[in-house]
């Protein structure tokens, strides 16, 4: 039973988008502040801090999670996944991403590596998700600049492909 | 808005986890999923000295389902729930309540017994506990005991669990077989707080009603199978018994509304479901 | 349409191509302003705010915070005030407007004290130690109540809260109105809120002592006006404020405009703490205090003739502008005052104009800008002018349209409209739009006994900002004096590298619009090469590029001015590329065209010389190019249109340049069991001039109608009736998710402006003019009532339709001995009684003894006496697991021993502030002594803004807890033992 004292830092040993990382933190740092500023994977947006936004979504041990309601010190140890991890080469983009700018489904690009991450996960959780499904999931989100329909149908233009087979670009 | 300072304690076993509570005199608070307790830290509204998670305990996250009641452990997630194989048989009105819970992401990570721990008046799953007669299963060094749903909320966001105790699981009996169950509710928008919440449960002799988000915890009723004027005088003695109050989502004309029209509705689609 | 002009001309302008920007935002490596780079020895600050909308500060005692390890510095109002001037007030006013409180407060969460520390949880910390002595003032919070002279003065040496009133006739209203066959009248309010970037502000700011210069990286959005009001408050000439943009900023909509004042903070904070010091907004912070749109009263009167034709409006507006005037306010009242008859030949116009200051956060840009105040008014009162004359409101705005073959097109108030065939844009939207259909479904619907109601507005969405219109808010002999403003310079830089390749840097700072990917296709197009061959930069840096006072992101100002000044920078230098390629090519300079990557003669096209060889020349051959003037190499083009003018002596202001028309038409269902408002139909017709990118064009219109369905149905920055804010989350300030923004049917007509070189205008902020007015008069048609005011809330729908409220049953009356207060209305008040075993003078002893209090205060930790009838006590309250400590200071009066008291009490704490008043009095009884009590409290701070449903239980708890104490206590006193049972069923079993 490890007690980690307030004024302490120590090691979080994690994967990050499948690499193996460790930094230091200290009891009360916020995963969403642990992986921007101490990991450098900026890519993670902070809105609202209280889990209402979205921006901040990504993935812990394979489910969708909050980064702002999480401990940098509840990691140790779990499998974290970014918006930095899902193209699948540096230049190329995966089927959902370049669903997105096909769609127009960003304007600022702030709440989209959220939006990303929890779709990602419901597409591959359930290849099968239908418009209910992606309307539901796409519900912790906030955007302010797109009015969502892009969104939707970038999703829906992204599952239909994956589920064809449809390989990154 | 980042937390205060506080220690924090991965506790390897549930007796590890007590130890802290006994040790902190109520200055010391559980995290499971997190999703109640981190907004509170990072806005500083809770400033505990010790947070203990408990997410790592070893087997906190299997359900048990004996003799149609589905025990519920501390570290089982909402969305672990909502997929439970058969839980539309074995309890439809969880099934039925489960998707209001916060959004998609939330259910991922939050716990169903952090959720009942945290006792927000407009809870679902508080209210599902009461509507469905549950209990609480709490645990300490002292030992454990078994709270009654109904018992147990004693007031907003407040509860029988004593300071050194932590909700180790909750009992939700089962579907009874000549029971109808239905839940609405109504929020301002997709995944809010509920302004009010209703669960029915409708028997050949009786409707049972439990309304959430109006007072500070859920309130039960238990009433014969009235039906027409009846049943409409018995839900406005209800809403007007529940003594709702204005906020900037509601005001108290529309909560009592609510009672009325939801209660109805929610009432009508229990009934369907026993036909 | 704009795709079909493209297309035929072969060209990228027009076209919808995939945007540059995107690639990088969604692989996670955009550059937004907590992305970049720390720069060495970065400090991090943190803002205490005022949990008091109205109090003078006594005293600000920072010495904890200060000796907290890792703290660097506490910047306060004394020190913002001895390193820097207030920011400039738009109207001449005895009004000190700084960043920071100084000596008051006067709204909630104005900045009090600044923490700068080693990062930003330790600042936090450092803020908790931060003692405040505030003397709470009066709070004014309704424009109503800034009106009434009996309420004190927010800025005492101006001794008014009507800090401004203008007055204004064009043509000849009072002859109008009194000839009118009608005289219709629409009094409406339009609320508080904003569209909340999910980006919020962030500074980052250093301070060369040596030099004395800062430097300021922020995700200030424009204008840059607002460069010389920052540069002025921080003491220095312009060429020592630095200020840059980062690369990308995750959306304003105005809003950004509102991180200036932290600018000037932060950079004292950089400066006082010897270090760069960065500042990263949280949402808290945001929603409480960044910037608001205003509320506005407005009471909109037409005359009218029998057949709808409108012959005059009168417009009396009360403008809300918080606390501050803050710069460039009043530009909110004023941004409209060349549209003020919106898309209608409206000849004689009356405008009565205040503007009050209030205790709630300042005002400032916001999509739309004045827009939606003006329209909720004027298209409410088309509907109402339909309803009361029983006309088809869409021949009641038919009837009013600007003719079609009147553009340009002078309005009464001196506006230039520069294009349009409204008749005809309507005429297509009715029909393309399925108006028949919707008006066949609102029967079938109310057949059925459904609430389905239609609602249309046609509105004017004016672009491109005149520098000049604000000045309208002076008289004209004031004007004279302070010389003239006018304009909208725009800045745009097209340059060739030594291998020919093409960069083009504009003044504008994108968040989200696209810039990159626009300005590519047009500088492409103009040099006949592939947009994919154009690099466009777009972050700003005041030290290094080319700006103006206009230059910035606002005012729907991009595809108008910007994109078109970048075309012109472009056609500067392809016609100097035309004379280098004539002497290469040889032909004259007139014969040479741009295409396919090559300069090439318009009637032999195989004689032709390739692009980069030709812009790469001026590099190395300019002797061969024949140098100076004639050589190209980078252009910069300054360009402001000559139809904005400063306002004439007859306060006529063509306001902006551009004047796009917009009519929509929807069909809404309400349930009228919940007052759910259920959008079915809307259908939305924009006329913005020539589209450069459909798919953008469609992104702005989608994101301005999701704006305006918040602004209509959900978001309102609430505030109670005594100042305290209430939405300080995004749980209370509800933005709408994709559950309640249904997709709007987007139709598109072009008329060309001939003001612009691209013949574009704006389009980014027209729904979020029509829509509410649309959505209101759609609601109001359903109910038969009319809507006043947003947003349009179930309670608000429910409290119409709902008819007669089933009576409370006897059996259902509050039970009388509770001791919890019932809690009535949206402020705290109770009332409530108990029963004690003890007599009458033991209870008094008990109640009114110090030394006792402290056992029986809930959570109290220790009671000191400050004077005879004065306590202070040291407590820790709670609900569940939100506790805070405070310090409760309790003052006894009235005292009528042993019957009655009065006391009235404070608390302060990290959390926020209370206070109360409560009177008590204690009644001999046959078993003992009945204790009653009444009180009213009010809440502030944080707890009040995101707490708003733990305040009510809280204060039952307390008081529960406080009583149960109470009657243990005495009980003690009076030598009683036992009797828990009765106790217990008092205090412990009511619930």
């Amino acid at each position: 039973m490890p007690r980690l004292r307030r004024d302490e830092t120590t090691s979080v040993r994690f994967t990050l988008n499948g690499e193996a990382v460790s930094r230091r933190a200290d009891p009360r740092m916020l995963l969403s502040d642990f992986l921007r500023h101490e990991c450098g994977a900026t890519g993670t947006h902070v809105g609202c801090e209280h889990g209402v936004c979205g921006a901040c979504t990504i993935r812990i041990d394979g489910t969708m999670a909050r980064a702002c309601l999480t401990l940098a010190v509840q990691v140790e140890g779990a499998e974290i996944e970014t918006v930095e991890g899902l193209a699948p080469e540096p230049g190329r983009l995966s089927v959902l991403q370049d669903a997105f700018r096909r769609h127009h489904a960003l304007q600022c690009g702030f709440c989209t590596a959220g939006i990303l991450m929890s779709l990602d996960t419901l597409f591959s959780d359930e290849p099968e998700a239908d418009e209910v499904r992606i309307r539901d999931v796409l519900g912790g989100h906030l955007c302010r600049c797109t009015g969502y329909e892009p969104i939707v149908r970038a999703a829906l233009d992204a599952v239909s492909r994956l589920r064809s087979g449809k390989t990154n670009v | 808005m980042k937390p205060a300072l506080f220690d924090y304690v991965r506790a390897d076993s549930l007796d590890e986890a007590l130890d802290v509570l006994a040790a902190e005199q109520g200055d010391a608070r559980v995290l499971a999923g997190g999703q109640s307790l981190l907004p509170m830290l990072s806005m500083r509204l809770a400033r505990p000295r010790v947070v203990v998670d408990i997410g790592r305990i070893p087997g906190l996250d299997v359900i048990e389902a004996a003799k149609d009641v589905l025990v519920v452990p501390a570290g089982l997630r909402q969305a672990t729930l909502l997929v439970h194989p058969g839980l539309e048989r074995s309890h439809p009105l969880l099934a039925a309540a489960l998707p209001w819970v916060g959004h998609a992401q939330t259910r991922a990570r939050g716990t169903v017994c952090g959720s009942v721990a945290h006792a927000d008046p407009s809870g679902e799953l508080p209210l599902c506990l009461v509507a469905l007669g549950g209990s609480v299963r709490l645990a300490s060094k002292r030992g454990r005991r078994s709270v009654d749903a109904r018992e147990f909320f004693t007031g907003l966001m407040s509860t029988d669990r004593r300071e050194d105790e932590m909700i180790e699981a909750l009992a939700f009996p089962g579907a009874k077989r000549e029971a109808g169950y239905a839940f609405r509710e109504f929020g301002r928008r997709h995944g809010d707080f509920a302004i009010v919440s209703v669960a029915a449960i409708v028997t050949a002799v009786a409707i049972e009603i439990s309304v959430g988000g109006v007072n500070d915890v859920p309130a039960r009723r238990v009433w014969p199978r009235l039906d027409g004027s009846a049943l409409d005088d018995a839900l406005n003695t209800l809403a007007w018994e529940l003594d709702a109050r204005d906020d900037i989502h509601a005001d108290q004309r529309l909560r009592r509304d609510l009672v009325r029209s939801l209660g109805r509705s929610t009432i009508a689609e229990a009934s369907r479901c026993l036909a | 349409m704009g795709v079909g002009f493209a297309a035929e001309s072969g060209r990228h302008t027009g076209m919808s191509r995939l945007r540059v920007e995107d690639a990088a935002l969604l692989s996670g490596s955009g550059q937004f302003i907590d992305d970049l780079a720390k720069p060495a020895r970065l400090a991090h600050a943190a803002i205490l705010r005022s949990s008091e909308p109205h109090a003078l500060i006594r005293s600000i005692d920072v010495a904890k915070a200060r000796a907290l390890p890792g703290v660097h510095a506490v910047v306060t109002g004394e020190d913002v005030r001895s390193l820097s001037s207030p920011l400039v007030v738009g109207v001449k006013l005895p009004m000190e407007c700084w960043p920071i409180a100084v000596d008051r407060v006067r709204y909630v969460g104005e900045p009090v004290a600044i923490v700068v520390a080693a990062d930003r949880y330790v600042a936090e910390d450092g803020l908790d130690l931060i003692e405040i002595d505030y003397e709470p003032l009066p709070a004014v919070v309704t424009p109503h109540a800034a009106l009434d002279r009996v309420n004190p003065p927010l800025h005492e040496a101006i001794g008014t809260n009507l800090v401004n009133e203008r007055r204004f006739s064009y043509g000849d209203p009072e002859t109008a109105f009194a000839a009118a066959a009608h005289r219709i009248t629409v009094s409406v309010a339009y609320p508080r809120n904003a569209v909340t970037p999910i980006e919020t502000y962030g500074v980052i700011a250093q301070y060369d002592p040596h030099a004395g210069t800062y430097d300021v990286t922020a995700n200030f959005q424009g204008p840059f006006s607002i460069h010389a009001v920052l540069s002025r408050a921080l003491k220095v000439p312009g060429n020592r404020l630095r200020l840059r943009t980062p690369p990308d900023s995750g959306g304003s909509f105005g809003v950004k405009q509102g991180v200036f004042p932290y600018i000037v903070l932060v950079s004292l904070a950089a400066r006082i703490a010897g270090q760069p010091v960065k500042w990263i907004e949280d949402r808290l912070e945001h929603l409480t205090a960044s910037v608001s749109a205003t509320n506005r009263l407005v009471t909109l009167e037409a005359a009218v003739e029998a057949d709808g034709l409108i012959t005059a409006l009168s417009w009396d507006q009360v403008e809300d502008v918080g606390a501050y005037l803050r710069a460039p306010e009043p530009a909110t009242l004023y941004r409209m005052h060349g549209n003020m008859t919106g898309a209608y030949a409206i000849p004689n116009v009356a405008i009565r104009n205040r503007v009050v200051v209030t205790n709630k956060t300042p005002t400032g840009l916001n999509r739309g800008f004045g827009g939606p105040q003006v329209y909720f008014a004027l298209e409410r009162l088309t509907a109402k002018i339909a309803a009361e004359l029983s006309l088809d409101p869409v021949a009641v705005i038919r009837r009013n349209l600007i003719p079609s073959d009147a553009f340009p097109y002078r309005t009464a108030t001196g506006g230039l409209y520069d294009s349009g065939d409204y008749a005809g844009a309507l005429d297509i939207a009715l029909r393309n739009g399925r108006y028949q259909e919707l008006l066949a479904r609102r029967d079938a619907m109310r057949a059925q006994g459904r609430l389905y109601g239609i609602g249309h507005a046609a509105v004017v969405e004016p672009s491109v900002s005149n520098m000049g219109y604000v000045s309208t808010v002076m008289t004209p002999a004031e004007r004279a004096k302070a010389g003239p403003k006018n304009g909208a310079q725009a800045t745009a830089t097209v340059a060739l590298d030594p291998v020919g390749s093409v960069s083009v840097h504009v003044a504008s700072v994108p968040q989200g619009q696209g810039h990159r990917t626009v300005l590519g296709q047009v500088v492409a197009d103009v040099l006949g090469i592939r947009p994919e061959d154009v690099q466009v930069v777009t972050e700003l840096d005041t030290a290094r590029d080319a700006w103006s006072i206009a230059s910035g992101n606002y005012a729907s100002r991009f595809a108008p001015a910007v994109a078109g000044t970048a075309k012109l920078a472009a056609e500067r230098i392809r016609d100097k590329l035309a004379a280098i390629a004539a002497g290469q090519i040889n032909v004259r300079p007139d014969e040479v065209i741009f295409e396919g990557g090559r300069a090439l003669a318009r009637h032999n096209p195989d004689n032709a010389i390739p692009f980069a060889r030709l812009a790469a020349m001026s590099h190395w051959a300019p002797a061969t190019v024949g140098g100076g003037e004639v050589q190209a190499l980078r252009e910069t083009v300054y360009w402001t249109p000559p139809q904005l003018a400063a306002p004439d002596s007859e306060d006529h202001v063509n306001s902006s340049l551009c004047h796009g028309f917009i009519f929509d038409f929807c069909g809404v269902e309400i349930d009228r069991e919940t007052g759910r408002i259920v959008v079915d139909r809307y259908v939305t017709m924009h006329d913005c001039g020539t589209i450069l990118h459909p798919a953008m064009v469609d992104g702005q219109v989608r994101g301005g109608f999701a704006n305006a369905i918040g602004a209509a149905l959900y978001e309102e920055y609430a505030y109670d009736s005594d100042g305290a804010f209430l939405a300080g989350t995004f749980a209370d300030y509800l933005v709408p998710t994709v559950a309640e923004v249904p997709a709007p049917e987007i139709l598109h007509f072009e008329t060309a402006s001939p003001f612009t070189p691209l013949g574009a205008k704006g389009v980014g902020e027209g729904n979020c003019m029509s829509t509410p007015a649309a959505l209101a008069n759609a609601v109001s048609d359903a109910l038969g009532v009319g809507i006043e005011r947003l947003p349009m809330t179930p309670a608000m729908i429910r409290a119409i339709c709902g008819g007669a409220e089933p009576a409370r049953p006897v059996s259902a009356e509050a039970p009388a001995n509770s001791p919890e207060p019932v809690i009535a209305g949206r402020g705290l008040t109770g009332s409530g009684a108990a029963e004690f075993a003890v007599s009458q003078q033991e209870l008094w002893n008990t109640l009114l003894d110090p030394d006792t209090l402290a056992g029986i205060i809930p959570g109290c930790h220790s009671v000191t006496r400050v004077a005879d009838t004065h306590f202070r006590a040291d407590v820790t309250l709670g609900v569940g697991p939100v506790k805070g400590r405070y310090t409760v200071d309790v003052e006894l009066s009235n005292l009528v021993e042993p019957a009655s008291a009065i006391l009235s009490g404070t608390a302060r704490g990290a959390l926020g502030s209370g206070s109360g008043r409560g009177h008590v009095w204690l009644e001999a009884t046959g078993a003992g002594t009945r204790l009653s009590y009444e009180y009213e409290a009010r809440v502030g701070g944080k707890v009040a803004a995101v707490g708003g449903r733990l305040l009510d239980g809280a204060a039952r708890m307390v008081i529960g807890q406080f009583f149960k104490a109470l009657g243990r206590q005495a009980r003690k006193a009076s030598g009683q033992a036992g009797n828990a049972g009765w106790l217990a069923r008092l205090f412990g079993g009511t619930r």
